[in-house]
């Protein structure tokens, strides 16, 4: 591998690793700040692509079908939170779990009855479907580089939320006493429900804006689900730095493991994540 | 209390009721309930970490399978195998396996230790998937089951199909005794102890670790027995039965069962593979057979909504378990 | 309904009691009556399929093609109806087994036809083999089943994982293309289909540079784009099927390779992708054993009845289900519908040429199709026929012993 290949290896990783931020980030909200484990996260990731894939075949624009999905994916988040989640609450951490895993089979069974099972691809928008050449026969697509700066963004405004406004500092406080806050008058339950809607519509976009590079498919939200489960936990549960510094990690760690140890690709990932957690058993940004 | 007698005598009975099954029923439904039972030990090994040790494994099934690959490695291609060394080997196996993994993944705890069992049932996974060590990604198959001779009689034989069942229920019946027995020693009482509070465990002297690692090896150890009885019962191992979608069926009979209960775990495991049987059933449910998994999705769900002590807390109405007791939090 | 259904036809086997056993006994068979009432029940077909999840799709046309076959023949295969069993085999190895007993001891069928997954299908093979039922596999290519597993009952009507790539070798050569790399899953089809593409390749003097896996099922393929760019070889094989394909193709458009360094494949790379991938598959050749535009009158006849009946377009999967009922007819009628003379019926499968959507074909002695190899050309949302890579194409089965 000369120098310049090294360094499109390294943009490679890197890339890679905003994709991998921008399908945890709404696990990250939900999982990391509500204490709540979804293993439907793939699921609403999902929804979002065929959500994209329908909306923009019907309106002939992506971006069209992005405005018009994230709201009803928010109500989507908050019919759930209202119907499900909120009972669930005060309850052991894994009635969490077995609720979720009953939705993803009724997802992908809804997702069938309304889609069908085919393979579809969405167009990506022609303002950013040019490529950057790198070297004589290499080039880099402007849609990559675009998801990436959305990832930067939505992690500088998840950190901005939760570290800086006042609906984050409210957050914070009933992620750890919840019956304090709902003392102080703050309506924790309207909080929960935002909380956990915003959640699920990020996993949604996550879907949306990833259905160009990815395409559309049956069963796509459980090849996403356990990375990103990795992503929050080797970053420290919480923790939106620790999740980006986690999702680059393991972005490296893929790309650079596919071209030098290609024998050892697949468990590459949760080699990192084990040597991670035996090191810092609260992960790299948890609070101990 | 009352009905305390009534709970002690009804697993018997059940194991009675189970036990005169293959005389009655024809051989597929003989071979399902062995399936059954395999999962009832499996679900029961993790039982004894989720609902007592209050650690939650999502990497059980790296001990199920393991056990599975050791018995295919160790069973020469046109020979037969004892059972006498090679469910020993195997299951010793597993239990070195986990105590080994037991004494890494146990610096975590909570989600992180959910995170990093899955790691290591993973790392497992590719290994048994992407090297020919176990075929790859097409397994592997057992040629011959294992022989159970004394001296030249052949105490049970395990290519028939109710002396697999009948030693299979045995199996699970020792299982069974043998967890109740651990859980009601001083070293059981110590593990609850630990799963309530802890650093007050600590705090008293008790050893929290090695505790721990003692639990997490023993039940490392019965999954793998019930992973050597699930290559033999198919002949056939392959790396999905490692995968994290196996560890999160058996978690999820676990919990739709009910947690610390053990016979909850028993219950989860029967009625996770038996519904999903009877709803895909196309001879009584037809074409709509085919969306079997939507029915199944919104029984686990309304389980998780209303019934807190899952399916075992249904029974515990008729009569509460002083060990049910305990194991609330 | 289904109770009236049985009581239907138990009194057609009354009444046609006394002639069937006439036949038999004439035939001199040992166990007349058992014999005669098996000849006048429904001939009992179990489907073990995926139904749900990753290859649903494929499941359902593997469906649609056989029961089409089924009822060209207007119902009946050597004289009896049909009545079928369905297992959805979730495309899961772990439950193969489980699955494929549901057919073979609860509701005791005469043939199995299934499946897709490779591994789901090595399950089977080994309950089947016990069973000694009658199996025919229309698709799953494990080299295997028609290799060291091989056995009389085992048949299959699609394709080895080695004879889709196979041809290939030749078609580079043809080409001027020295050396290849092949990329693909980390998994053993993937495997297969690159041995096969290496053997080829290689006997016509090429050179294979790389193999490159993805770790299974992954679809990040940039890491591997890129290491192709640095190697920059003649040509590009390539095999993934379904959503990883549709990513593939999109990505190595994206990633400007595609002008730069021709990419080859086995025909499942753009096969029921080509909706969803736009220009980027365009000009991209693969062998298969089925092409768009083949324009033989069995091939028009097909597709149009098989949009009549489906309000769908047949795939290769529709031709491979199609051909397994075919197959399964020119057994049923050579014993005219007594499935229990076993050997007869291997015999006459053996021998069938099947007349199929493809062009015809026969079984090789290890119960797989002998097949000419298409060379392909994305056109537009089409794989359009080229020309035959390889005339009768029989894939070597090795270790298969029977």
């Amino acid at each position: 591998m000369d120098f310049a290949f090294f360094l499109i290896q390294l943009l490679n990783g890197l890339q890679y690793g905003l994709l991998l931020f921008l399908v945890a980030s709404g696990l990250t909200l939900i999982f990391g700040i509500m204490g709540i484990i979804n293993l439907a996260h793939g699921s609403f990731y999902m929804v979002g692509a065929y959500l994209a894939w329908s909306l923009s075949s019907l309106t002939g624009s992506l971006t069209a079908a992005i405005l018009l999905a994230i709201p009803l994916t928010v109500i989507l988040g908050m019919g759930l939170e209202r119907l499900l989640f909120r009972h669930l609450y005060q309850r052991d951490h894994l009635y969490q779990v077995l609720l979720t895993y009953g939705l993803i089979l009724v997802f992908e069974e809804l997702r069938s009855l309304i889609w069908g099972d085919d393979v579809h691809g969405v167009a990506v928008p022609a303002l950013l479907s040019a490529s950057i050449p790198l070297t004589e026969n290499l080039s880099y697509p402007v849609y990559r580089l675009a998801i990436s700066g959305v990832c930067l963004l939505l992690a500088a405004g998840l950190y901005f939320l939760i570290q800086k406004t006042r609906l984050g500092m409210m957050i914070r406080a009933g992620a750890s006493n919840r019956d304090m806050v709902q003392s102080l008058g703050i309506d924790i339950k309207l909080i929960y429900m935002l909380v956990f809607a915003l959640g699920i519509a990020l996993a949604a976009f996550a879907g949306m804006i990833n259905s160009p590079l990815s395409s559309v498919f049956p069963n796509m939200g459980s090849q996403v689900l356990i990375i990103c489960f990795v992503v929050v936990v080797i970053g420290g549960i919480g923790s939106v730095k620790g999740a980006m510094a986690a999702s680059l990690m393991i972005g490296l760690a893929e790309t650079f493991g596919q071209v030098l140890v290609p024998e050892a690709a697949g468990m590459i990932v949760y080699v990192l994540m084990a040597i991670v957690l035996v090191w810092r058993p609260e992960g790299l940004f948890g609070r101990a | 209390m009352g009905n305390t007698r009534l709970t002690q005598f009804l697993p018997y009975l059940v194991v009675g009721l189970l036990a005169l099954f293959p005389l009655v029923e024809s051989t597929f439904y003989t071979q399902l309930l062995t399936k059954v039972l395999i999962m009832a030990i499996f679900a029961m090994s993790l039982d004894l970490l989720v609902g007592y040790t209050g650690l939650v494994s999502f990497g059980h099934a790296a001990y199920f399978g393991l056990a599975g690959y050791a018995l295919a490695l160790m069973a020469p291609k046109y020979e037969t195998v004892s059972l006498w060394w090679s469910l020993p080997a195997a299951i010793g196996v597993c239990a070195l396996f986990a105590l080994v993994t037991g004494t890494l993944v146990l610096r975590t705890r909570g989600i992180y230790f959910i995170m990093v069992t899955l790691a290591f049932a993973q790392m497992l996974f590719f290994i048994f998937h992407d090297t020919k060590i176990g075929g790859g990604s097409d397994g592997i198959y057992i040629y011959a089951k294992p022989t159970m001779k004394l001296g030249d009689v052949e105490l049970v034989n395990l290519e028939k199909l109710e002396q697999f069942y009948w030693l299979t229920l045995a199996l699970m019946a020792a299982a069974y005794l043998l967890l109740r027995r651990v859980l009601g020693s001083n070293f059981g009482r110590a593990l609850l102890g630990i799963k309530v509070n802890e650093h007050r465990m600590r705090a008293l002297g008790f050893p929290v670790f090695r505790y721990q690692l003692a639990s997490f090896t023993l039940s490392g150890a019965l999954a793998g027995m019930a992973g050597y009885l699930a290559a033999v019962q198919y002949g056939f191992v392959n790396p999905e039965i490692l995968s994290w979608h196996q560890s999160g069926a058996v978690l999820m009979m676990v919990i739709l069962g009910g947690m610390g209960t053990l016979y909850g775990s028993v219950i989860g495991a029967f009625a996770f593979v038996l519904l999903q049987e009877v709803l895909s059933n196309q001879a009584w449910f037809g074409p709509s057979a085919k969306h079997w998994q939507l029915a199944m999705g919104i029984f686990i769900m309304l389980v998780a909504l209303y019934l807190p002590q899952g399916l075992a807390g249904l029974l515990a109405r008729f009569g509460r378990s002083p060990v049910m007791e305990a194991a609330d939090e | 309904m289904h109770e009236n259904e049985k009581l239907g036809y138990d009194r057609r086997e009354f009444l046609r009691g006394s002639t069937a056993i006439a036949g038999a006994t004439a035939a001199g068979v040992l166990l007349p009556t058992g014999i005669s009432l098996a000849q006048q029940a429904k001939l009992k077909v179990g489907l073990m399929l995926p139904y749900t999840g990753t290859y649903a799709q494929l499941g359902v046309a593997i469906t649609n093609g056989f029961k089409l076959a089924v009822e060209e023949r207007g119902g009946k295969l050597g004289g009896r109806e049909i009545e079928y069993f369905t297992v959805d085999d979730e495309s899961n190895p772990a439950k193969a087994p489980e699955n494929t007993n549901k057919l073979v001891q609860r509701d005791k069928v005469d043939v199995v036809i299934g499946t897709v997954h490779s591994g789901v299908a090595m399950g089977m093979a080994k309950v089947i083999r016990e069973s000694g039922t009658l199996w025919i596999n229309p698709n799953a290519g494990a080299d295997e089943v028609t290799g060291p597993l091989c056995a009389p009952n085992f048949f299959r009507t699609s394709f080895s994982n080695w004879q889709t790539t196979h041809a290939l070798g030749k078609v580079l050569k043809a080409k001027g293309h020295k050396t290849a790399v092949f990329i693909t899953w980390k998994y053993a089809a993937g495997e297969q289909m690159m041995a096969g593409f290496k053997e080829g390749f290689e006997k016509e003097g090429g050179k294979l540079t790389k193999e490159l896996y993805v770790p299974f099922p992954q679809v990040e393929f940039q890491a591997l784009l890129t290491e192709i760019a640095s190697i920059k070889p003649d040509a590009v094989v390539a095999f993934f099927a379904g959503g990883g394909a549709a990513k593939f193709l999109k990505d190595y458009q994206a990633a400007g390779l595609k002008g730069k360094i021709p990419l080859y494949g086995s025909g499942f790379l753009t096969d029921g992708v080509l909706e969803a991938v736009g220009d980027a598959a365009e000009g991209i050749e693969t062998t298969l054993h089925y092409a768009d535009g083949l324009d033989t009158k069995k091939d028009k006849a097909f597709r149009l009845a098989y949009a009549k009946a489906f309000k769908l377009q047949p795939d290769v999967y529709a031709v491979q289900g199609y051909d397994a009922g075919q197959l399964l007819a020119a057994g049923m009628d050579a014993v005219k519908g007594n499935i229990g003379d076993k050997a007869a019926m291997i015999k006459a499968m053996e021998a069938a040429k099947i007349d199929s959507p493809r062009g015809p074909w026969t079984l090789s002695k290890s119960h797989n199709p002998v097949q000419d190899m298409y060379l392909r050309k994305v056109v537009g949302k089409e794989n359009k026929v080229q020309g035959v890579a390889w005339k009768a194409l029989a894939d070597p089965a090795r270790g298969c012993k029977a």
